[in-house]
């Protein structure tokens, strides 16, 4: 009977994606163990207007901690704020997303509820009071499923693997005071920026089309960018060896040592299939795999593969595609 | 770790027969970016610390053929998983201070939480900042950039204080044949592991399942209009 609470993430004065599948998640244990939901959102004042997104997806109640403070990150105030509510409540769990900033402030809550946690999880098992969880180690090689001991369960779950749904809830609007003076972090932001205007993020999209070697040099990216651009709403990412070369930022990077992505399309272009780079994407729903080589790895994870050169190829999917979506 | 795992017998870790063990690639980061502080202010200690069976130690002699000045080692035999127990142990020993910087590489390899430097931060009351792609160091205060999904942050914080390591700070060296004689002869010191009770239990391994994967749906540009066809009607994302 113990409640969920879940960490709203939000950045540039809304809810990120990341922060409804916390909510997904926590709705998921709440409904095995009968508790409820509270979504924790933090911001500058005037985030609380976006409390009926999570109410959208499964919040039974949403906190609302507005401060100046809290315009960028702030972990130091926004884990103080949490362990203080989850210490003065009944819960049994707390939930963010494993971004960024997730896998930032899940550590921070356990080690003040002295915790252990469980990171970057695909899938959770509730067992009466006891959460199961299971998380790829090993460079995604091996599946360990682990059960969190003691109590509150502290989980970040990873991008795209809970799916928030239309399960509205009441989701009654609570404003919370910051556990102690956000101002006074002893880590100072002094400038913040996106990786490229308009970009779209590489944890919220559902579709990524990824380049690699296969593409021969740095400007061929724009075939990329093309056909990301035809899909409307496509991140584009790319492999360790593209981005060590410097054809692309380090933040583009997909991989066990950049970012770990669970979209519904994966589109792996001139990618052999490097474990450390399949460890970053074999999670997504439906991947598809060109390239010019029949025995890269690549094909054995693809659901649709198809033999060839990157270079000729793209600009004729780009076609087909807005062809598709206009027709 | 490009290599193929096999589930041990019993099916809660994996059979390290065969495997070499080395630093993880964000640990080496790490390391990598001590020594560059260290031979920019031309003064200081760079200490190498790792919890584990002896295994560790190997580890260690790499750190230090690399450059580092001495190692510690908390031994503790078995399997280590609880980041909060990893975490209480390291603040244990690194509790009396001494430091301007510890430095983590942002996750492991193997358990892959990426928890256990925030969590020592917390444990020791320093100032934590986690994921840094670079770092810029005064003596007094650590000047970093984080990277987000899109977007980035410039941040500063006063020492001592505990940051956690990312790709794209610096590429760790090769050790050089006479680091490699010198690390035979640098400080190793053995300590237990003051490990609290790990309340993480790891209940099973397993590989992931096989993909149903491995369809090649055609040559060329040819297999295009095959592609939009399974894509619309099969996996239904278009």
């Amino acid at each position: 009977m113990s409640n969920v609470l879940a960490f709203a993430e939000s950045r540039g004065g809304d809810v990120r994606r990341a922060g409804l599948e916390a909510v997904a998640a926590a709705r998921k244990i709440a409904d095995a163990s009968g508790g409820q939901v509270h979504a924790i959102l933090f911001g500058a004042p005037g985030i609380g207007a976006h409390a009926p997104k999570l109410a959208a997806v499964g919040a039974d109640s949403v906190l609302v901690v507005e401060h100046a403070g809290f315009t960028n990150n702030n972990p130091e105030a926004v884990s103080a704020t949490i362990a203080a509510r989850m210490q003065s409540g009944a819960y049994g769990a707390f939930t963010c997303a494993a971004s960024a900033t997730g896998k930032d402030i899940a550590p921070r809550v356990a080690a003040k509820l002295k915790v252990p946690l469980a990171a970057d999880v695909i899938s959770f098992e509730v067992k009466g009071d006891a959460i199961t969880a299971t998380h790829p180690g090993y460079t995604g090689k091996v599946l360990q499923t682990m059960t969190l001991i003691a109590k509150p369960a502290v989980v970040s779950v990873r991008p795209g693997a809970f799916l928030p749904g239309q399960v509205a809830k009441a989701g009654t609007v609570e404003a919370l005071a910051s556990a102690g003076d956000p101002s006074a972090s002893r880590v100072k932001i002094t400038e913040t920026g996106t990786g490229g205007a308009g970009k779209i993020d590489l944890g919220e999209a559902k579709i990524i089309i990824s380049g690699g070697r296969g593409l021969k040099e740095a400007s061929n990216f724009k075939l990329v960018e093309d056909l990301a651009a035809a899909f409307g709403n496509a991140a584009v990412g790319a492999t360790r060896a593209v981005t060590d070369d410097g054809w692309r930022p380090h933040s583009d990077q997909i991989g066990q040592t950049g970012r770990l992505v669970s979209p519904d399309l994966y589109i792996a272009a001139g990618i052999s299939g490097a474990i450390q780079h399949l460890a970053g994407m074999r999670t997504s729903k439906t991947i598809v795999a060109i390239n010019k080589d029949k025995e890269a790895p690549i094909f054995k994870l693809a659901d649709y593969g198809i033999v060839g050169d990157v270079i000729e190829i793209l600009p004729v999917l780009t076609a087909a595609v807005k062809q598709a979506r206009a027709g | 770790m490009d290599v193929r795992f096999k589930i041990a017998p019993g099916g809660k870790s994996v059979d390290e027969t065969g495997l070499k063990f080395d630093i993880s690639d964000f640990d080496g980061y790490a390391v990598e970016a001590a020594l560059q502080i260290k031979e920019k202010a031309g003064v200081g200690e760079v200490v190498v610390i790792s919890l584990g069976g002896d295994v560790v130690q190997e580890t260690l002699r790499k750190a230090m053929s690399m450059g580092a000045d001495r190692a510690v080692h908390l031994k503790h035999d078995g399997a280590v998983v609880d980041s909060f127990a990893i975490a209480s142990a390291l603040a244990a020993e690194l509790k009396d201070g001494g430091y301007d910087l510890i430095m983590f590489g942002r996750m492991s390899i193997d358990t892959a939480h990426g928890a256990v430097g925030a969590i020592v931060a917390e444990l020791l009351g320093l100032p934590c900042v986690t994921a840094i792609s670079k770092l810029e160091f005064d003596g007094t205060t650590a000047k970093m950039r984080r990277e987000l999904e899109g977007a980035y942050e410039l941040v500063e914080c006063a020492l001592p204080a505990v940051v956690t390591i990312d790709e794209g700070i610096a590429r760790p060296r090769y050790p050089s044949l006479k680091g490699i004689m010198a690390a035979k002869k640098k400080p190793l010191e053995v300590k237990p592991a003051q490990l609290p009770e790990q309340r993480l239990a790891l209940d099973s391994f397993a590989l992931p399942p096989e993909r149903s994967g491995g369809r090649i749906i055609g040559e060329g540009s040819a297999a295009v209009p095959e592609l939009i066809r399974l894509l619309k009607e099969e996996a239904k994302v278009l």
